[in-house]
């Protein structure tokens, strides 16, 4: 009944509630947490984040009758309001913003799953069961902030999200703070930590861009709110417009991992990997993608802006996808590619193509939460493989030489020259990574084909060299996903640890296998002739989104590029890694590719040394800076120098020349009669300054209480 | 006695009702000394809240005004005037509500004369609330003055091992500022006829040259105070010698009455001089932003790199008071309270530490977030809302004081890069505030020394608490705050013209 009565108006006031049930997740389990069974926690914490993905599925029926969704003012709290200053709580329900909520809560909900079980293992792997409740407390936090942030009606409200995810991915990537090794400095310990801190400061640089942003619309628009912003921005020139969008490509850059803010990203593998899967791939970095598609009707104000941001994501795809070519371990080559696919995004709403970009951000939160979390299985299958060998259930020989160890000298799990032959011990996962690459490169008919072709379809015609970019970054994709495909699971393995991987237990299989099948059939969400997404968004796009039209030339292209990279892959990644594999170390190729690329190679292996490039130039000039005021000019030279010396000292000094040749030369001569009284009065003093705090007190109490008698008493 | 039961004058001078139990007591008598403390300052908290109670936002002139004449000198006439407005009120409230936090955080720290500590400090707390209230300027300098004393002594007793150096720095540096402020006053008082603060305003009538004079007398004082650069040499040496009570109020209250003598005598008295020099005072708040989140990332001490963060914090106040715009003086008093708040937090922390450990080095630290997870926690909490995440009290000041300083960019200030520059300072206090929460407890728990700590007790987390609710309640919900100083505000900023 009551049920019924909702659905004839709507839903839409339950829309706090995708904030508040993961609210209520943390309270629960910070509450009772520490009294519940291990499990307890990680279900309360996936069901607060399922109940969150309900509401949403409820706004989305809601607004299936009613297209133009609304604005919720949360109990008509007003955040900040000073004088013109007019900022609210208010939600925004419409189709853009559920779209998101949706894609959210759903993968996150399957990613809280598949954390119960990774996380079982993974704090005992670490040796520290008591932070398995502190994990899904910042989990269920960050779908907290990231609901804040795509729910926001205002711009500030939208920044509370947007520093928020930046403080859970700072908490997350340094989850295990005292473990990590390596690092720049090789410093023990807690290079995880400090790749949380790179993470936030980095996004940090791109928040100050936001906040720029912000006070330019104040200035321009005497608002925050969506609505108003985009209604009074076509009257402002075009100078400003270009400004606010710049400045918050800034944010976009930051957020996103773009260039030349993206290097965070990777470093952020430091993660867990259930981490690494919905805040670094499926969600928070797509919150720049959402602030550009929100805030389209800006871009849409200044072709330069949108040049800009276009040519920006164009880059970024191509320039992450060379390096993702060299890398061994098998997140940071995902990272990578997310990195490249960020950029396919922002350059789809950078060129105004708001609908593609949304569209690839969906499937690829699907195709790269399950490559992400797969990954995680291939690290916990070898693990796994790795602890049985070390703990004696297997007795043989126990390390193959030529084993890859990471910088802190162990056996390194995440090392793809460590595996090889996956295929047959971990068969789930292996399907599953599989469908996940295939999406990635971009095959028909999986989700990738679909919303990758709907970018380059547009940018054919919106933007033709950021065509010829992503087109390349789309060859490079197809080829790095088929080198790392074969390197884990094909061939023979190349370490004992690989011989004996583990298929993992089915509640860390099953959200790969629903993963799995949203990667094949996600293309159907917007497919060409009935562009079911491109209405839905259509709904809330200004301009209306474009439908855009099939292009067979570019899907066959793609598709032929795709499959001559696979070609290519297999033909240096089959038969002849494994014969390389057999040389002798010094002639054997780092890389079957090193020989055809010679320098590029150590170049992209390297990162193209963008790194030591920003601690060379920010880091060490930041930290020159800082010990150059601190220690030269406040301390030695202002402290020590200036009032020590020069002040004090000088003033010691005088007083020193005052009292001895002056005072007791001559002055003293002359008050030789006034001295005896002075000296009594000198002790009389020396009396009221006894040392007792008591008396000083006394005197200044007394002072009081005759001032205060005299008012009283007068 | 109607006249002592007048709000202003309870909320003022109560404390003394306690240093008059505690001079009764003896020496051995510390819990004694403790509870007579505690109960004082909760006490005067609820006075405090009374006064609020009957405090009407919408009025923006002085309210439950005493006004008395004191004495009369020649022709002068000093009056006993007590008055609060918007401008004040807060700042009231903050010093009533962190007086009971910090007398708290002695209860084990402070072991030795335990009764005369609880004397100065309750003295303390009266002087500072009569320099908010005051409304005569010669009234104002007697509490002005009268607040060095009682800090000079619980630095120069209860401080670390330098604190005699640090206590006369701290009392010769911040009088060499005020006697040029009493020149000042001497000189109004002479020419105007009148030291009573409300008059002066209306009078007005001051030749701009001269403004600019006597603008930069007052100033002097108020500058040291703050302390704006580069007259903060003062603070890290006081900040590092006091105790951890000391430091907490140093920072949450001392400070303040620099800024909000800015507030309550440079900006309305001499208008002219203020918008013409406004300028200046933001170019020293940028570089003060700038340069204290610099020198704090080089800091080997914790409570140092506090300190010289409070530099940086400081800056963005005097920012947002001289963009003389709503949004920026309203953010400015709003981040007074919440610097109050979150330095006054953080001083509380490194004191919790300090007791377990008597040492403040980073080195000697390291993965503490294993061994003490609650304060770990509460420690995070306080450092996000130090470094102005938005959700929590410092972005709300910090957000509104760049906005009222961008604003002034077409106006006063001549340029949006004062608030460009300052937003910068975002950064940088991440890179500090990072530093010091990464050193502390991430990484590996190496030191041996560390390994049994305990984590917070009860009292402790007390202590935290009430701090941790304001730094939520402002970060989410300022209204009731803003509202409180809104119609005040913007009053001023009418007579200002802008």
């Amino acid at each position: 009944m009551l049920l019924r009565e909702a659905a004839a108006t709507n839903y839409f006031n339950l829309v706090p509630w995708v904030v508040f049930f993961p609210v209520l997740g943390i309270l629960i389990n910070l509450l009772v947490g520490g009294r519940l069974r291990e499990k307890m926690i990680g279900v309360i914490a996936s069901l607060a984040v399922a109940a969150s993905f309900a509401v949403a599925v409820l706004l989305a029926l809601s607004l299936n009758d009613q297209h133009a969704g609304t604005i919720i003012a949360f109990m008509n709290l007003e955040w900040i309001s000073i004088g013109d200053l007019h900022i609210d709580w208010a939600f925004r329900v419409d189709t853009l913003s559920v779209t998101m909520m949706l894609a959210v809560s759903g993968v996150g909900t399957l990613i809280h799953i598949y954390a119960i079980a990774y996380m079982h293992a993974d704090v005992r792997h670490h040796q520290d069961p008591t932070r398995y409740r502190r994990f899904f407390v910042f989990f269920n936090l960050f779908i907290v902030m990231m609901m804040i942030l795509v729910s926001a009606d205002n711009y500030l409200m939208l920044f509370v999200g947007w520093e928020g995810v930046g403080l859970c991915s700072y908490l997350l990537i340094g989850f295990w703070y005292d473990k990590g090794k390596g690092g720049a400095n090789h410093l023990d310990g807690i290079s995880n930590a400090l790749a949380g801190k790179k993470a936030f400061i980095t996004n940090r640089i791109g928040d100050f861009g936001f906040l720029i942003a912000t006070f330019l619309m104040f200035g321009a628009f005497g608002s925050l709110q969506f609505d108003t912003v985009f209604t009074k921005a076509p009257f402002a020139s075009q100078g400003t417009i270009l400004a606010i969008t710049l400045f918050m490509l800034l944010g976009v850059a930051g957020k996103s991992a773009q260039l030349p803010l993206y290097v965070w990203l990777p470093d952020a593998m430091a993660g867990p990997t259930p981490v690494s899967a919905l805040i670094h791939a499926a969600t928070m970095v797509t919150a720049g993608v959402y602030l550009v598609a929100r805030s389209h009707e800006l871009y849409a104000l200044s072709s330069q802006a949108q040049n800009i941001v276009a040519l920006v994501g164009g880059l970024t795809a191509l320039f992450a996808a060379t390096i993702a070519v060299g890398q061994f371990d098998i997140k940071k080559l995902l990272a990578y590619s997310t990195i490249s696919q960020l950029g396919f995004m922002v350059a789809a709403v950078g060129m105004g193509a708001i609908v593609a970009g949304i569209f690839h951000l969906v499937t690829h939160a699907f195709f790269k939460a399950l490559l992400f979390l797969s990954a995680g299985s291939v690290i916990q299958g070898v693990e796994a493989g790795h602890h049985a060998m070390e703990h004696g259930s297997i007795k043989e020989s126990k390390h193959k030489r030529g084993e890859h160890l990471n910088e802190g000298g162990e056996f390194d799990a995440q090392d793809m020259r460590n595996m090889g032959g996956l295929s047959r011990r971990m068969p789930v996962t292996f399907v599953v990574y599989l469908v996940g690459a295939l999406a990635l490169a971009g095959i028909f008919p999986l989700a990738g084909f679909w919303s990758k072709d709907e970018i380059l379809a547009e940018a054919l015609h919106l933007h033709p060299a950021v065509f010829v970019l992503l087109i390349i970054a789309a060859f490079f994709t197809a080829f790095y996903m088929t080198r790392q495909i074969w390197m884990i699971f094909f061939s023979k393995p190349r370490s004992r640890p690989a011989e004996y991987a583990r298929e993992n237990s089915l509640l860390l299989t099953l959200p790969l296998i629903l993963l799995a099948v949203l990667s094949v059939f996600g293309g159907a969400l917007n497919l060409p002739f009935w562009h079911t997404l491109t209405h839905w968004l259509d709904y809330t796009l200004a301009e209306g989104a474009k439908v855009g039209s099939f292009n067979y030339l570019v899907a066959g292209l793609s598709t032929v590029l795709a499959l001559a990279a696979i070609a290519l892959g297999i033909f240096l990644y089959g038969k002849r890694y494994q014969a390389q594999a057999k040389l002798p170390a010094a002639q054997r190729p780092v890389d079957p590719v090193q020989p055809y690329l010679r320098g590029a190679f150590t170049g992209i292996q390297h990162k193209w040394w963008i790194d030591e490039f920003y601690d060379w130039l920010i880091l060490r000039r930041y930290v020159a800076l800082s010990r150059f005021l601190s220690y030269r000019f406040e301390e030695r030279f202002w402290h020590d120098w200036l009032h020590d010396n020069a002040i004090a000292g000088s003033f010691r000094q005088t007083a020193h020349f005052l009292a001895q040749p002056v005072d007791l030369g001559i002055i003293d001569g002359i008050a030789n009669g006034l001295g005896t009284i002075s000296q009594r009065f000198a002790s009389w003093i020396r009396r009221a300054q006894n040392g007792f705090v008591r008396s000083y007190a006394t005197w200044v109490l007394a002072g009081m209480v005759i001032i205060l008698g005299y008012l009283i008493l007068r | 006695m109607d006249f002592i039961l007048q709000p202003l004058n309870l909320v003022t001078f109560f404390p003394l009702v306690g240093v008059l139990v505690l001079l009764f007591l003896k020496k051995e008598q510390k819990e004694a000394a403790r509870w007579v403390a505690l109960v004082t300052s909760v006490v005067t908290f609820g006075i405090s809240l009374w006064v609020l109670a009957q405090f009407n936002a919408a009025n923006t002139g002085l309210q439950l005004e005493i006004n008395e004449t004191w004495f009369t000198f020649g022709d002068w006439e000093i009056k006993y005037a007590l008055g609060v407005d918007g401008l004040s009120i807060l700042l009231v409230l903050l010093t009533a509500f962190l007086t009971p936090i910090s007398i708290l955080s002695t209860w084990t720290a402070v072991d030795d004369r335990v009764r005369d500590f609880m004397l100065f400090f309750l003295l303390l707390e009266v002087g500072m609330t009569g320099v908010f209230l005051a409304q005569d300027l010669f009234l104002f300098y007697v509490f002005w003055e009268f607040t060095l004393v009682p800090m000079y002594f619980l630095i120069g007793i209860w401080g670390g091992a330098d604190r005699m150096y640090a206590a006369i720095k701290f009392f010769l540096y911040t009088m060499a500022g005020s006697i040029l402020m009493l020149l000042a006053i001497l000189w109004l008082g002479n020419t105007q006829g009148t030291f009573y603060v409300p008059d002066l305003i209306a009078k007005g009538g001051i030749p701009a040259d001269i403004q600019t004079w006597l603008f930069f007398a007052f100033a002097a004082a108020f500058a040291i105070k703050v302390p704006m650069w580069p007259l903060h040499s003062w603070l890290p040496d006081a900040h590092v010698q006091a105790p951890t009570a000391g430091s907490v109020i140093l920072a949450g209250v001392l400070l303040k009455m620099g800024t909000y003598g800015f507030l309550r005598f440079n900006i309305p008295l001499f208008p002219e001089a203020a918008k013409e020099w406004a300028w200046l005072i933001a170019l020293l708040a940028v570089i003060g932003i700038l340069y204290g989140a610099a020198v704090s990332y080089w800091q080997k001490d914790v409570k140092k790199l506090v300190a010289y963060s409070s530099v940086s914090h400081l800056g963005f106040v005097m920012l947002g008071l001289f963009a003389l715009n709503a949004q920026g003086i309203e953010g400015g008093i709003l981040q007074m309270v919440n610097h109050g708040l979150s330095t006054g937090a953080l001083f509380l922390i490194i004191g919790m530490i300090y007791e377990r450990r008597h040492t403040r080095e980073f080195s000697e630290f390291g993965g503490l977030w294993k061994v003490m997870p609650v304060y770990a926690v509460l420690t995070l909490i306080v450092s996000l809302s130090s470094m102005g995440l938005p959700g929590l009290n410092g972005f709300v000041g910090e957000f509104t004081i760049l906005l009222g300083a961008w604003g002034a960019g077409d106006g006063v200030l001549g340029s949006v890069l004062y608030a460009g520059f300052g937003a910068a300072g975002v950064i940088l206090a991440a890179v500090y505030i990072l530093y010091m929460f990464g050193k502390m407890f991430l990484g590996p728990l190496t030191n041996e020394k560390n390994e049994n700590l305990k984590d917070l007790n009860w009292r402790e987390i007390v202590t935290l608490a009430p701090l941790l609710v304001m730094i939520f309640w402002i970060g989410l919900y300022p209204k009731p705050f803003f509202d409180l100083i809104g119609p005040t505000v913007e009053a001023l900023v009418a007579t200002l013209g802008m």
